[in-house]
C-alpha cells in the first residue's frame, strides 16, 4: 500500500540525511521526498511517499518518531488531505505538432514558462494522475526532459 | 563573568555531569583539551592503547555504574577507530558520550589532514550526534548529550569538536535543565493497557516471563522479582539480562534462544502467555519467528515503541519504563483480591517446568586428560563464590560463560549481545574494574577474541587494575568451527589459529608485566584459578582446552527454538567417561 507521510522536523543541519539514512539503513522504500520551510522557520516539513504493508508502515512511523529531531509524524492515508505535485516538461515537437502541444497544455491548465524556436517548457501542477496523463500524451510528440517536484500534501481543514 | 576556552568548558561540563573518568587517546586537534587535562585534579583520563579499547572500557564502565561512559579521541583515524565500540554500545543500549576532535571549521569538507566525517559515519549507530559550530553552544550541547544518552532507551551520543571551537572562548553557562520538544520518552504505562496485562495474567494457565536488557537499564530487579513471585510464573532472561533475576530462584529457567536451555525454549513454545519485559525479541532469541511461541498471547513492555512488533506479533503492547510499569502491574494484581486463582491454575505448569529442567539440564562430559571449557567456567563460578563480575568475548566462550556461571545479582554480567564484538570483553573488564575497584573482575575469553584488543594489557598493568583473563584456549575460532563441523562437513576453512603455540600467551602476558599462568590438565585448573585470584595484579590464565567441544543445546539457524540439538544426543557415540550433570 502506498502512503503519504508528512513529517515535521527541526530545521537543522543533517536532519534530511538522518531521515533518508533511516529509510536506506532499514530497507524502507522512498518513492519521493520533498522538504520545505513551514510558517515557523525553525521547523521544516517533509512529505515522504513510501510503500509497505501495515507492519512496515507502523515501523516507518515509529522509527521516524524516534529520531530526536522529528517533532510530528502524520500518515496522511488516515486523514483526508490534498496532494499536489509540480512538473516542468520540455517538449520539442515536430513543426506540425506545435499547436497540438499548446492545446494539450491548455487542457491540463499548464503554462508555457519558456520557449525557444524548437522547444516549449510547460509548467503543470496537480495530483500525480494528472501529471502522468499529461506526460503520457506529450511523450509521442517528443519530450526532451522533465523534472518533478515530488508530492507535497496537507490535511483538509476539519478532518481528524 | 570570566571567559573560558572550549577545552575548559568540556572539563567543567564533565564535572557537572559527575563524569570524571574518561577513556581516551590524544592527537593533533585535541591537544588543547589534553593540555587542560594536564593540571586537572578532578578528571582522570585513562590512556588506552587503541581507541576501540577506550570505547569498550567506557562501555564496561557504564554497564556497572549505569551512568554514561565517556570517551575522548582525536579526529580522523582516532574517530573512525571508535566506530565498532559505538555500534556495540548502540546495539546494547548502553549510555555513552563520545567526544571526537575535528579539523578546524573552515577546513571541514576540504579533505584536510585527518579529517573524517564522523557525524556522517556514526549517524546510524548513535542515538544522536552533533557537530559543534559555535563555542557558545558547547555547554548546552554537552548537557543535552548526557541527557539523551541516559534517558529513554539509553545509547551512545557523539560530539564532534572542531579545533577552533575548543580553542575559542566564551562565558560558561550551565543550563539547569534540558528541554527538547521532539524528545519526550514515555515513562508511565497507559492504565487501560496495564489492566489488560493484569486480565491476561488472571486467565493464564501457562505463563512465561521473558526478561531482557531493559530490566537492567531501568533497574527493575526488585519489581521483576515481586512480579514473578506474585504470579508464580517461570522466568527466562536473555543474554542481555543475566542476573536481573536470581539464577538460584526456583522459578528461573536459564537463558532462551539459540544456545538457551531446553527448559526455557520448551516453556516459551508451550506457554499460553508470554510476558516480554524490556526485550526486543531478537532473532537469536526467537529462532524462526513464524513458529515462535505459537500458542501464546504475547505481552510486550518496552520504553522504545519501535521495539514493539518489530520482530514478532504482539497482542498487548505497553510503552513505558519497565520499572514503572511493573510497579503498576504489581499494584493492580494485588488489588485484584486476596486469593488469586492463578496459583492453582498454574500448578500443573510449574510441574511441567520442573520436568523439563530435569529432562535435559545443561551438561557436559568430564574428562581426566583434557580440560573441558565448561569445567573451567564452573570452577571460576565455584571459586569466586558466584560473586565476580564476568565479562566475555564472543563465541563459544561467551555461551559457556552464560550457561555455566550462575548470576544471582544484576550488573555482574557484561557481554556484547547485539553486535557480538570479538575483542570487547577484555577492555570492558578494565572499564568494569575502574567502576568497581574492590571487585573480582574476570574476562572469560576465547583465544581468537582476546587477540583483538590484547594491547590493553598495558592499560591494565599501568593503571594497577587486577583484571583476570581466563582464555578458553581451543586453538580455533571455535564457534565458527562448530558451524563448520555441523553444517559444512567439517571443512575447517580458516578457523585454525594454532594458538597453543602462537602466541605463547604466558610469555605475552609476562612481557607486559602481567602474570601469565597455564593449565593443560583438568587437575591443574583449580589450583591455577586459586593462585590467580590471590594475585593483586592482572593475570592471564591460559587454559589449554578440548578443541572438539561444542556449545549445546543448539537451535540451528532458521529453525524454531524447540528444535534443539542436545548434548547427550549429539555426543552419545563418543564414549566419554564421566558424565557431569549440575
Ligand atoms: C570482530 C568480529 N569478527 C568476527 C566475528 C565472527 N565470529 C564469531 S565467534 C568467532 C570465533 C571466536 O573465536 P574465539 O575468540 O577463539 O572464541 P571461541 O568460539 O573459540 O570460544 C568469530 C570469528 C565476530 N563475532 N566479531
Ligand atoms: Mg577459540
Amino acid at each position: 500500500m502506498r502512503h503519504t507521510i508528512s513529517v515535521l522536523v527541526e530545521n537543522k543541519f543533517g536532519v534530511l540525511s538522518n531521515v533518508s539514512g533511516l529509510f536506506s539503513g532499514r530497507g524502507f522504500n522512498i518513492e519521493s521526498i520533498s522538504v520545505g520551510e513551514t510558517l515557523d522557520p525553525q521547523i521544516s516539513q517533509m512529505t515522504i511517499i513510501t510503500r509497505g504493508d501495515d507492519q512496515v508502515i507502523e515501523q516507518i512511523t515509529k522509527q521516524l518518531n524516534k529520531l530526536v529531531d522529528v517533532i510530528k509524524v502524520i500518515d496522511l492515508l488516515e486523514v483526508d488531505h490534498v496532494e499536489r505535485e509540480m512538473a516542468l516538461i520540455k517538449v520539442a515537437p515536430r513543426h506540425d505538432q506545435k499547436s497540438e502541444v499548446l492545446r494539450t497544455a491548455e487542457i491540463f491548465r499548464g503554462r508555457i514558462v519558456d520557449s525557444s524556436p524548437k522547444t516549449y517548457t510547460i509548467e503543470v501542477t496537480g495530483d500525480e494522475k494528472k501529471i502522468e496523463a499529461l506526460i503520457g500524451i506529450l511523450r509521442p510528440m517528443g519530450i526532451k526532459e522533465f523534472v518533478r517536484t515530488g508530492k507535497i500534501a496537507i490535511a483538509r481543514e476539519g478532518s481528524k | 563573568m570570566k571567559k573560558m576556552t572550549g577545552s575548559k568548558i568540556i572539563l567543567e561540563a564533565l564535572k557537572r555531569e559527575k563524569a570524571t573518568t574518561v577513556f581516551g587517546y590524544p592527537g593533533g586537534v585535541v591537544l588543547g583539551i589534553f593540555d587542560e587535562l594536564y593540571d586537572d585534579k578532578n578528571i582522570s583520563l585513562i590512556l588506552t592503547r587503541h581507541e576501540q579499547g577506550a570505547v569498550h572500557m567506557a562501555d564496561g564502565y557504564a554497564r556497572i555504574t549505569g551512568d554514561p561512559g565517556v570517551v575522548l579521541v582525536t579526529s580522523g583515524p582516532g574517530a573512525t577507530n571508535t566506530v565498532t565500540g559505538i555500534a556495540n554500545a548502540y546495539m546494547d543500549s548502553i549510555p555513552m558520550v563520545v567526544f571526537t576532535g575535528q579539523v578546524p571549521t573552515m577546513l571541514i569538507g576540504n579533505d584536510a589532514f585527518q579529517e573524517a566525517d564522523i557525524v556522517g559515519i556514526t549517524r546510524p549507530c548513535t542515538k544522536y550526534n552533533y557537530l559543534v559550530k559555535d563555542v557558545n553552544d558547547l555547554a548546552y550541547t554537552i548537557k543535552e548529550a548526557f541527557h539523551l544518552a541516559r534517558t529513554g532507551r539509553p545509547g551512545p551520543v557523539l560530539i564532534d569538536l572542531p579545533k577552533d571551537i575548543t580553542a575559542a572562548s566564551c562565558e560558561f553557562k550551565w543550563p539547569d535543565k534540558v528541554e527538547i520538544r521532539s524528545y519526550k520518552p514515555k515513562i508511565t504505562g497507559n492504565k487501560p493497557m496495564i489492566r489488560q496485562v493484569a486480565a491476561a495474567i488472571n486467565k493464564a494457565k501457562k505463563p512465561v516471563i521473558l526478561a531482557g536488557g531493559g530490566v537492567v537499564a531501568s533497574e527493575a530487579y526488585a519489581e521483576l522479582l515481586e512480579f514473578a513471585t506474585l504470579i508464580n510464573s517461570p522466568v527466562t532472561t536473555t543474554l542481555m539480562s543475566l542476573g536481573s533475576f536470581p539464577a538460584s530462584n526456583q522459578l528461573y529457567m536459564g537463558m532462551p534462544g539459540m544456545h538457551g536451555t531446553y527448559c526455557a525454549n520448551m516453556a516459551i513454545q508451550n506457554c499460553d502467555l508470554l510476558i516480554g519485559i524490556g526485550v526486543r525479541f531478537e532473532d537469536r532469541v526467537t529462532g524462526k519467528t513464524s513458529d515462535f511461541a505459537p500458542k501464546a498471547k504475547i505481552i510486550q513492555v518496552d520504553i522504545d515503541p519501535t521495539s514493539i512488533r518489530k520482530n514478532v506479533r504482539v497482542d498487548i503492547p505497553v510503552v513505558g519504563d519497565v520499572k514503572h510499569i511493573l510497579k503498576d502491574v504489581n499494584t493492580v494484581l494485588k488489588e485484584e483480591g486476596s486469593k488469586p486463582k492463578w496459583k492453582e491454575l498454574q500448578k500443573a505448569w510449574l510441574k511441567q517446568i520442573e520436568t523439563w529442567k530435569k529432562e535435559h539440564p545443561l551438561s557436559y562430559h568430564q574428562d581426566t586428560d583434557v580440560i573441558k571449557p565448561q569445567f573451567v567456567v564452573e570452577k571460576l563460578y565455584e571459586l569466586s563464590k558466584g560473586q565476580a563480575i564476568i565479562t566475555t568475548e564472543v563465541g563459544q566462550n561467551q555461551m559457556w560463560a552464560a550457561q555455566f556461571y550462575k548470576f544471582d545479582k544484576p550488573r555482574h554480567w557484561i557481554s556484547s549481545g547485539g553486535l557480538g564484538t570479538m575483542g570487547f570483553g577484555f577492555p570492558a573488564a578494565i572499564g568494569a574494574q575502574m567502576a568497581a575497584p574492590g571487585k573480582l573482575v574476570i574476562d572469560i575469553a576465547g583465544d581468537g577474541s582476546i587477540q583483538m584488543n590484547i594491547q590493553e594489557l598495558a592499560t591494565a598493568v599501568i593503571n594497577k587494575l587486577p583484571v583476570k583473563i581466563a582464555v578458553l584456549n581451543n586453538q580455533y575460532l571455535g564457534m565458527v568451527r562448530q558451524w563448520q563441523e555441523l553444517f559444512f562437513e567439517e571443512r575447517y576453512s580458516h578457523t585454525f589459529l594454532d594458538s597453543h603455540m602462537i602466541p605463547d600467551f604466558v610469555k605475552l602476558a609476562e612481557s607486559y608485566g602481567v602474570v601469565g599462568l597455564r593449565a593443560s590438565k583438568p587437575s591443574e585448573v583449580e589450583p591455577l584459578i586459586k593462585e590467580a585470584f590471590k594475585v593483586k595484579k592482572p593475570v592471564l590464565m591460559d587454559f589449554v582446552c578440548d578443541w572438539k567441544e561444542k556449545v549445546y543445546p543448539m537451535v540451528p539457524a532458521g529453525a524454531s527454538i524447540d528444535n534443539m540439538l542436545l548434548y547427550e544426543a549429539e555426543t552419545k557415540d563418543k564414549k566419554r567417561k564421566v558424565r557431569v550433570v549440575k
